[in-house]
This record gives structure tokens, sequence and C-alpha cells, in this order.
């Protein structure tokens, strides 16, 4: 089976997201691999032992994000695939997901695994763009996922609780936490992925236009940015809280 | 006056959820609200009318063997497609539950046109107001090509009735089994005796710093003494606590209570980006430097097997 994992890199969990003042998008200052990105990549590892095949990890980004891709070799994957091209500066997630989709065309696959939505743009859209310009299936937001045969199933988590889906290969699948926590990197691991060679692919390399690619194309624009308003920060003792509640009839 | 669409989403009682009569009310902003229903005719579309959907539109399958419920999303973006083609509305809103935003998606994909997800806002020029990334920002932004599509925040104003007569139309859609999930069971999941946690009033929050079974036994005596529903952060459902559904933040899903008492949890964003549409936030936090305490209205510094129960003992005592 030829499984594909899609990888990312984003802030550190605890930094801020933060809009470039100039022309707002995202400040990238990526020193973190998208974690749900690696249960994604865990689950496709254990396919591979039960069942055979490859798994390909695949990033598009600035060069940094290459570093991403070194994490799923240690981790155990057999090729890694990096989309990078200038052009890609502040796509939105439609041209984000047909660059994705060319690329996923190219390297091939029966199944393609990514996170349900990532920790800076937390769209959680992305495995549903990918299926509808692949013309494929796809299973989102799963929290369990099995393969048999040709068949994927999975629970999806819900607002209310799950939805059990089940669909033929080739097939799209996105998860939160599954049972299966991400396997440590080892030293052989390491070691052995800085020696891999990354395949690197531009937009033409894929037959995309970069003239439809990125912040100039984009099929949405940021116009002014700002901040929440909450106001924050008094602190008491638990007594002083329940006033403060009851203040504002609360309890 | 220009038409928007409006996907209705229903609850499994058969009702327009929080979320659509939401997206109806700030819709208006936009042109005249058409809703658009999938399933056989309902009983809903009064109450859709009700909130000013000047036409209910819904779509079926002229097979009356094909269930449209039993594929992932995808019938929901074929009848959209071609609504936005036969009748070219101003823009498309969708609510913004998991499966309305991979609606929103795909239908922009497949439209030519982009979308917004967490609009909590429209001007009447078409722009709108949304919370990115990830909740973080307050910001303005605009569609750019093709029909808008938006995913509406749910949660994010008081549904305001506008009644109207409405004309109830069939329309036929027919899905492609071929290129969709098949859903074999919807199951509700949630803790007994609690209310839901999308429509909570009250919910209490359980994090990475509630340690043992005791202690979260402390917090679930103080969500009862608030008539809470229990929520959780990541690290509480990896702890085994809480079932994955009580999941707030990343997990899509989102509360709007009046009161958010966020017990033992650190703030961070993924986990903040559900709690915004809070009215008031309280935190517990035995760590003086959380971010929590930047982002709650009022925190209490302390040991939880301490403070929550005499959190408890004080709200119990002025319930009396």
């Amino acid at each position: 089976m030829r499984l594909v994992v899609l990888v990312k890199g984003v802030p550190e969990p605890t930094g801020d997201l933060r809009l470039d003042l100039a022309d707002h998008t995202l400040v990238r200052a990526d020193s973190g691999v998208d974690p749900l990105g690696l249960h994604a990549l865990e689950a496709a590892l254990r396919l591979r032992e039960a069942g055979g095949g490859t798994v390909t990890a695949l990033t598009a980004g600035p060069a940094p994000a290459a570093s991403v891709l070194r994490h799923a070799l240690a981790m155990g994957t057999d090729r890694a695939v990096h989309v990078s091209d200038p052009a890609l500066h502040g796509a939105c997630a439609p041209q984000t997901s047909a660059v994705l989709a060319a690329a996923l065309r190219r390297v091939g696959f029966d199944l393609v695994l990514c996170g349900a939505a990532s920790a800076d743009g937390q769209l959680g859209v992305m495995a549903a763009l990918l299926g509808e310009r692949l013309g494929v299936p796809h299973l989102s937001g799963l929290r369990t996922l099995a393969v048999a045969g040709t068949t994927v199933t999975g629970e999806r988590q819900t607002e209310e609780g799950r939805w059990d889906l089940a669909a033929d290969l080739p097939a799209v699948v996105s998860t939160w936490v599954l049972p299966d926590r991400p396997r440590r990197r080892t030293v052989a691991g390491i070691r052995s992925a800085a020696a891999t060679p990354i395949t690197t692919w531009t937009l033409a390399d894929l037959g995309v236009d970069p003239s439809t690619v990125g912040l100039a194309a984009a099929t949405s624009r940021v116009l002014s940015a700002g901040r929440p308003v909450r106001t924050t920060g008094r602190t008491g003792d638990p007594a002083e809280l329940v006033r403060f509640l009851a203040d504002r009839a609360l309890v | 006056m220009a038409e928007v669409l409006v996907l209705a989403e229903l609850t499994g009682d058969g009702e327009p959820t929080r979320g659509t009569l939401e997206a109806l009310t700030a819709a208006r902003v936009l042109g005249e609200p058409v809703a658009v229903l999938l399933g056989a005719a309902h009983p809903a579309a009064d109450r859709l009318a009700r909130y000013g959907a000047a036409r209910v539109l819904v779509a079926g399958s002229a097979d009356p063997a094909v269930d449209l419920a039993a594929h992932l999303v995808g019938p929901a973006v074929d009848v959209l497609a071609r609504l936005v083609a036969d009748r070219a509305p101003a823009a498309v809103v969708v609510p913004g539950s998991a499966a309305g935003r991979e609606v929103a998606g795909r239908l922009a994909v497949r439209t030519g046109s982009g979308f917004l997800t967490d609009v909590v806002g429209f001007a009447p020029d078409g722009t709108a107001t949304q919370l990115a990334p990830g909740g973080t920002t307050v910001v303005q932004a605009r569609v750019t090509c093709g029909t808008p599509v938006h995913a509406w925040r749910a949660a994010s104003l008081t549904p305001v009735p506008a009644p109207v007569a409405t004309v109830v139309e069939q329309v036929l859609v027919e899905p492609s089994p071929a290129r969709e999930a098949r859903v074999l069971a919807r199951v509700v999941e949630r803790s007994a005796g609690r209310p839901a946690l999308a429509d909570a009033a009250v919910v209490v929050a359980v994090g990475r710093g509630v340690t043992g079974a005791a202690e979260f036994a402390l917090v679930e005596q103080l969500a009862d003494a608030l008539g809470a529903a229990i929520g959780a952060s990541r690290a509480a459902v990896d702890a085994g606590f809480c079932p994955p559904s009580c999941l707030v933040g990343q997990s899509g899903t989102r509360v709007a209570p009046r009161l958010y008492v966020a017990v033992g949890i650190s703030g961070a964003a993924q986990h903040w980006s559900g709690v915004r549409s809070a009215q008031t936030v309280v935190a517990v936090n035995s760590d003086p430097d959380a971010p929590v305490f930047a982002l709650a209205d009022f925190g209490v510094v302390g040991d939880l097997a301490t403070v929550v129960p005499e959190l408890t003992a004080q709200v119990t005592a002025r319930r009396g």
C-alpha cells in the first residue's frame, strides 16, 4: 500500500500566533512539527508494518520545512518530498490544496493521511479539500483508523459523539489523537534520516502556474487585523471569586 | 434583493441548530436568506421562516431509496454547487461545525471561489469579521473571487427572529457514492445527567493540572453545584478522565456558555480557540505563571484539591 502523510511545521504551541503587519500573513517562526501530523504518521507506519508498502512524508513550505521531513524520516518514513517555491508565500487554503493535490498525484497514493487540524491555522478542512480535488472519499476527524483489504474505516469525532465512517481506497483520512502514541526517534533513525536525500519539487515541477498561487492570487484576503478584546487579569481567593460571580448573576 | 444561501443543520430532534439560526440572523446583512435543507420536508421549515428564511429549498433524491445522510458532507456540497450555478446568490453561509466547515471548503474549491471560516459578522459590502488564525485575532477579510462562502462561527451572536412568509421548494440532488465516505452510524455520546457541552450555560473544564481520579471527582462536584457541563482539554481526555466528546478547542467543539470555569488548564491556543465566545471566564490553576490567567476575567491561584472544594461549598451555600 502506498501511504502518504502530510506533515507540517508550526510555531511552538506556547508561542503566539501573530500576523505580519505588512501583508497580514501568519508569521512563520516554525520551530515544531504539527503534533496531529505525527499521529497520522504513526498510524501510517503501523499500517506499513501490518500490511507492507511504503510511507512517504510530504510537506509544502519554505526551506526550513525540510527539518519536519527529517523528523518524519527519523521515525521510519521511507521517502520525503518537499514542495518549496517562493510563490507559495501567503497561499490560501484552496491554493495550498491544489498544490498538495498535484504533488500527491505525482507521488502516487492509496491512502493519504494528515492531522485533522493544524496547530496554527486550525481550519480543519485540508483532508476535505484534497478529497474534493482528487475525486476520492475523505474520512476526516478520525479518532480511530483501520484498513482491511481495500476498505478504510474509522470513528469520526463530532460535536455530539461519533460517526462511524467507511470508504474504498484510494482515500484521504485526517486524524485527531489516535490510541497509539507517535514513536520517539532513535539515534540510528536520526543518523539514517540525515543521510536520506529529500526530493524537492518546485511549482514548475508539478505543472502548477506560479501566478495562480500565493498572496496576490489568493481567494481571500485579510484587510486589517486587531486583537481580541477581553477584560482579564483579576485574581483573588475562592470567596472573592464567588462574590465576583454573584455580582454577574452567575451563581 | 440578492439571495444568500444558508445551509440549515438540524439537531437529532429535527430542529435547526443554534448555529443555523445565528447564520440566518447574520446573513440578512448580505441579502435575503434562502435556507437549504437536506432530506425530506421538515417541520423545521417553520422555524427557519421565523428566523427570516424567505425560501426553504428542500434537497432530496428522486430515488426514495437513496439516503443523503448516508454520505459525509458530499451531498450538501453537490446541492449547494448546483444552487450557486442556478441562482447566483450573493454569498453562501454555512454553520461552522466540523462538517459545515468542510462543506464550505469543498464548495469553494468546486465553484472556484474563496471561503472564510470562523466568521462572526458581516458588513453590507460583503466584508467579513473573522477570528483568525485559530481564533486568536479579530480580522476583517474578504473573499476575492467567485461566490463568497462563509463558515459561521457558532455562539457569536444571539439569534434574532424576523418572521417571514416562506415558500418551500423541492430540489433534486443525486449523490456520487464512489467519491464519498459512507456514514454507517451516528452515535451520541454524552455524560448522563449533565447538559450537552455545545449549548450549556455553564461549562467546567479540566486540563493537565487535574492529576488523579480523586481530583476529577472534586471537579465533578463543582460542575454539579453549578449545573454545568464538563469539558476537557486534550491532556485530560488523554488521561482518560473524559470521553473525547468532552474535548473543547481544536477538536472543533466550541463552547459559548455564560460562564466557563477552567480548572488546571494552562490556556494553550489550541484549547482557547474553543473558549473565546464564553461571556465570563474564570481560571483555577496552581501555576501563577499559567497563560490562562492573562485570558481569564478572574483567576484563583492555588492547589486544586483545596480551591475546588472551597468553591463548591461557597456555590452550594449561595444556592441554599
